[in-house]
């Protein structure tokens, strides 16, 4: 017996999901965001470090990151929040002559699919990053119009935009079923009650797999766990996200930038990845990632740590996220960020609901095309 | 220039130590300090106590915790931002003010070695009684146990206490003071072969991998122990005012650390807010060191500490002001004034009882809450650990001692060692010596007796104390209560011995001696303020048990107590009438305390800093409570209140209280979500340097 109605039910109200609610209400559609935390965007959303970049190696991230920083740049003139936006630009640096290769090939096609980019000398980095150590640096990549904003303040800003435009929350509610009948999904059950809907959006993020099984549909989402940090705030020493995709033993790439507050945020992907949901911190992230940042910055030895935590990187195959219709005809998934749920959130959130509105541009649905389900997950995403 | 000789050069209780002088600069002045004393304390020696400005609103800031945790006293040390409270002295130091954000300057980073991994039987953690308590039962048995400390020498707070303890002395030392128990437990862990010692070593955090961080002097250490203690102690809880940022307001541990542990003469005029135990004795060791304390203040209809630690300020000319609490504290660059009020029964302050003193300095001491995140995430990491002293359960020092005591036995056993034997007694001690004050009994001092030599017990509360029944030769002062707890009762036959007087740490024991006159009485007082405030001959003003003035006493003389040389005995000649209730005698002239003729403008309460890492005000938080927001990690991440520097120590009892004003149940509110790092550290911590011949 569903107690009430809505054309959409979200699962999930995080960095993809809140967003959506809120493009979803902006059509007049009437929506649900069912979350088990209890406020918007406690799950990895606010473990999120902040970057926010079109930087990327596949098209159609580049342009969902370009229209999500165009919210971002946007949100503090036309909703009058602050949600930390900060243009900082990204910078990708080399070391090494095979990552100079990576960047070489990138940038043309990144250029074509309407990102600012371009390659810069090793004298061009130490400008946009003063205080970079210049022993054995060649150069990199230098994306002015990337930059950073905080994810809590944005997903809280989009949640309190989204009940402004009528969309519900139920915060403490976790999903632990799906009612199907035929192709549809009629219902979505929780500990709570029963909701009918016209159609639901999985995005579980983490939880991707579950959310999806209720459906009946099996999604390549596996959860692996990253650790980030924060500094007590110091004055601004550079701009930009700095990221060396480099790696070293027991580590991939690691990436830091310095936030409004003048606190430095930092993560490492761990190598081998580590597999599962556990957030709980471990004593190996700091002497793995201190050594790499006071290496590649010096300075940064004299900062002092103020917090680490863990969050979950739902990965798909090849590093990319799934979009669209999957499964019962009404159901869809906007899941497997890799990481990057913050930063192409607001883009997803538009795209899928003018696609579930009916209203999908041409570029829409090269990014559904480019993006679906059954792709073939061969093109490995080398900025990850 | 400022003249840096704001030293106690002398103290009734604590000797005057050898010290070398250096040379440093702040802001480029020159000054002088001791070597090795906190940067802090050596600049509040100079009259220094403006630190910087907060890069929020530019408002001043200063010392608050002085204990390493709160980080409001960071200054430029050598070009590097550091806790001003844990960076010792050192010649020729260049100190700058922090005024906004700092710069991060171009500098190498710590002398440290790389991260090394470190096995134990037992870590404790903390170096205060409880944690050296446990330490000494593994030792004895011989199990690996490493006790680390973030100070420079064990004892915890131990090293602040100059008063005598409660307890009985067979058990804990009662009679003796806290910084002699602290030495002498101290010289018997470090004969222990099983115990190793790390001091000026920080606890970082308590990781899944069932690992503890330790910041140690040289290097970053992983320990994996087999059993964790976690003794850390208690922090004090704030309260949010208008003004309770200002340079001069801060807890009374932190007045503690500078008065006592080194001998900074930091304040002229002392207000106290809060009649606890700590606020009392904070009041207590003001008076020692030769302050004046214009009042205490305590929220409560009666103080929360001992009535005996209560009536020893009151005799001593120190209003305690019950129902009352502060308003404002008052001051553009730092604490000028402060503003107290009454309260009601629901702790609203009454319109028009204001009143405002003038005073340099506010204690802070509303309360102690347990350091226990280490504990709780131990637990929820599933490690074998156990939590002792303050951490578990705040209460005095004595027993903490026993209960880390029990906690040692435990582990050992726990350990598979054999023939661990745990004393019935022991936990029933324990209990007993945590009991907070009790109820208090009519006081019947015997006016009517005008004849021989007899004590007057003007200790009329149950409190976990009995030195004065053990200490009697004649075994004349019994209990008909708790041989501990009771009440204690004199059964005559004294013979003048005084080591009743000489030994209470309540200071409520007096003499009363007839024998050489009926009409002019001798009263000895025991008396801990130094004998320069004896003069032979001078007329003072003898007051009751609780302070009240009951007339004229002549000093007659005065002596070192046999056994207790810190404490005087002294001789007053009093009225016979009033003999039997003589107490004390002020020290405090009534007419050098008095509140201003017009109480100040109090701004409105909205302005109180409850966060004060990131200055964030009970009005955004009550705004965004009423907006409905019940989860503590989303006011967070809107106001950043415990994004800030102490990691939302100060702060999360503060926006519980505000949701509790606001009528919001506790089950509704869900906490902020604790995460390491429980100290900030350079990063070069966890990667090191190699030294100059390449050794890690």
């Amino acid at each position: 017996m569903a107690a009430a109605n809505y054309d959409v039910i979200v699962v999930g109200a995080g960095s993809v999901g809140t967003p959506l609610a809120m493009s979803l209400a902006e059509k007049g559609i009437s929506v649900l965001c069912v979350d088990l935390k209890a406020s918007a965007g406690q799950g990895n959303n606010k473990c999120a470090i902040g970057g926010a970049r079109a930087t990327h190696g596949e098209p159609a991230k580049v342009v969902l990151g370009l229209r999500s920083l165009e919210v971002f740049r946007n949100w503090k003139e036309e909703h009058g929040d602050d949600i930390g936006w900060y243009q900082g630009g990204y910078t990708y640096v080399a070391y090494d002559s095979d990552t100079m290769d990576i960047f070489r090939s990138n940038v043309p096609k990144q250029q074509a699919a309407g990102l600012e980019i371009r390659l810069v000398d090793a004298a061009g980095i130490m400008d946009i990053v003063p205080g970079i150590n210049p022993q054995g640096l060649l150069g990199g990549t230098w994306s002015p119009r990337d930059g950073s904003a905080s994810p809590m303040t944005s997903c809280y800003a989009f949640h309190r935009r989204a009940m402004e435009l009528g969309a519900e929350f139920r915060f403490r509610e976790r999903v632990t079923g799906m009612e199907v009948s035929g192709d549809r999904v009629i219902a979505v059950i929780t500990g709570r009650g029963v909701y009918g809907c016209g159609a639901v959006v999985n995005c579980a993020g983490s939880f991707a797999v579950q959310a999806g099984r209720m459906a009946g549909v099996e999604l390549p989402v596996f959860p692996e766990s990253h650790e980030a940090g924060v500094t007590e705030p110091v004055k601004r020493l550079f701009d930009p996200m700095v990221v060396d995709i480099r790696k070293a033993p027991g580590s991939a790439n690691y990436y830091f930038y310095q936030h409004e507050t003048g606190q430095v945020v930092f993560c490492i992907t761990p190598d081998p990845p580590i597999p599962g949901t556990d957030t709980d911190e471990t004593s190996e992230f700091l002497p793995l990632v201190a050594p790499r940042m006071t290496g590649l910055y010096p300075r940064l030895a004299n900062l002092k740590v103020r917090r680490v935590w863990r969050g979950v990187y739902p990965m798909t195959p090849d590093g990319s996220p799934i979009l669209g219709s999957v499964g019962p005809d009404n159901h869809f998934v906007a899941v497997g960020m890799c990481g990057q749920g913050f930063m192409l959130g607001p883009g997803i959130g538009e795209v899928m609901a003018r696609s579930l509105s009916g209203e999908a541009t041409e570029e829409d649905r090269m990014v559904l095309h480019e993006l679906r389900l059954d792709r073939q997950f061969t093109s490995e995403e080398t900025l990850k | 220039m400022p003249s840096c000789d704001k030293r106690i050069e002398r103290h009734p209780i604590l000797p005057s130590r050898e010290t070398r002088k250096v040379a440093f600069t702040f802001n480029g002045m020159t000054l002088t300090g001791v070597e090795g004393e906190a940067v802090s304390s050596a600049l509040f020696a100079c009259g220094i106590q403006i630190f910087g400005h907060h890069h929020a609103d530019g408002s001043p800031q200063g010392m608050f915790c002085a204990n390493g945790q709160c980080s409001q006293c960071t200054l430029i040390i050598d070009g590097v931002p550091l806790k001003s409270c844990i960076v010792p002295l050192a010649e020729g130091m260049v100190v700058e003010s922090l005024e906004g954000l700092p710069e991060l300057r171009d500098l190498p980073g710590p002398e440290v070695r790389p991260p090394v991994e470190v096995k134990t039987g037992v870590l404790i953690l903390g170096g205060g009684p409880a944690g050296m308590a446990a330490a000494v039962e593994l030792g004895e048995r011989g199990v690996d146990t490493i006790i680390v400390d973030d100070k420079d020498r064990l004892g915890g707070k131990l090293v602040l206490q100059t008063h005598k303890f409660f307890g009985s002395v067979a058990d804990c030392h009662a009679g003796t003071r806290g910084i002699r128990i602290a030495e002498m437990l101290q010289e018997k862990i470090l004969g222990m072969d099983p115990v190793k010692v790390w001091l000026e070593s920080v606890v970082l955090g308590v990781y899944s991998d069932g690992t503890v961080g330790v910041r140690c002097s040289d290097g970053y250490r992983i320990v994996r122990p087999e059993y964790l203690l976690v003794a850390t102690g208690a922090r004090e809880k704030s309260l949010p005012f208008p003004g309770c940022t200002l340079p001069g307001v801060y807890g009374a541990g932190a007045f503690q650390t500078l008065v006592n542990r080194d001998m900074v003469r930091c304040a002229e005029r002392i207000f106290v807010l809060g009649g606890g135990n700590v606020g009392l004795i904070g009041a207590y060791h003001a008076l020692q060191a030769g302050m004046t304390v214009v009042a205490l203040a305590e929220g409560m209809p009666c103080c929360g500490g001992y009535k005996v630690h209560a009536d020893k300020i009151r005799r001593l000319g120190v209003p305690i002001l019950t129902s009352h609490t502060v308003v404002a504290a008052h001051g553009r660059e730092r604490l000028e004034a402060v503003t107290v009020a009454a309260v009601d029964g629901s702790f609203r302050t009454i319109p028009g009882t204001e009143r405002s003193w003038e005073v340099d300095t506010l204690l802070v001491a509303v309360g102690l809450e347990p350091v226990n995140e280490f504990y709780r995430k131990a637990v929820d990491f599933g490690m074998r650990a156990m939590v002792a002293g303050d951490s578990e359960e705040i209460a005095e020092a004595s027993a903490a001692m026993f209960n880390g005591r029990i906690r040692g036995l435990q582990i050992a056993a726990e350990l598979g060692l054999e023939g661990v034997v745990i004393p019935d007694d022991l936990q029933e001690k324990a209990e007993v010596l945590k009991s907070p004050g009790g109820k208090v009994f009519p006081y019947r001092p015997p006016d009517e007796l005008r004849e021989g030599v007899f004590p007057v017990l003007h200790c009329m509360q149950e409190i976990p104390c009995n030195p004065c029944m053990t200490s009697c030769p004649k075994d004349l002062i019994g209990t008909s209560g708790h041989p501990i707890m009771g009440i204690p009762e004199y059964h005559g036959g004294c013979i003048g011995c005084e080591r009743c007087v000489a030994v209470c740490p309540g200071l409520a024991v007096t003499l009363v001696d007839f024998r050489r006159s009926a009409e002019r009485p001798t009263v000895t007082v025991p008396f801990e303020l130094g004998e320069w405030l004896l003069e032979e001959g001078r007329e003072v003003t003898a007051t009751d048990w609780e302070g009240e003035v009951l007339g004229r006493a002549v000093i007659r003389g005065w002596k070192r107590a046999a056994g207790y040389s810190q404490t005087l005995l002294v001789k007053l000649e009093t009225e016979a009438a009033a003999a039997a209730r003589v107490a004390g005698f002020l020290v405090q002239d009534p007419s050098d305390i008095q509140p201003l003729p017009e109480p100040l403008e109090t701004p409105l309460p909205d302005e109180a800093v409850v966060c004060r890492c990131e200055r964030v005000t009970a009005g955004e938080i009550r705004e965004l409570i009423r907006s409905g927001i019940r989860d503590l990690n989303q006011l967070k991440a809107i106001t950043r209140a415990g994004f800030g520097a102490c990691g939302g120590k100060t702060c999360s009892g503060l926006i519980r209280r505000i949701c509790r004003e606001e009528g919001i149940p506790d089950d509704d509110v869900t906490p902020f979500t604790d995460r390491p790092l429980f100290a900030e550290t350079q990063l070069g911590w966890f990667s090191g340097r190699e030294d100059s011949n390449g050794r890690r």
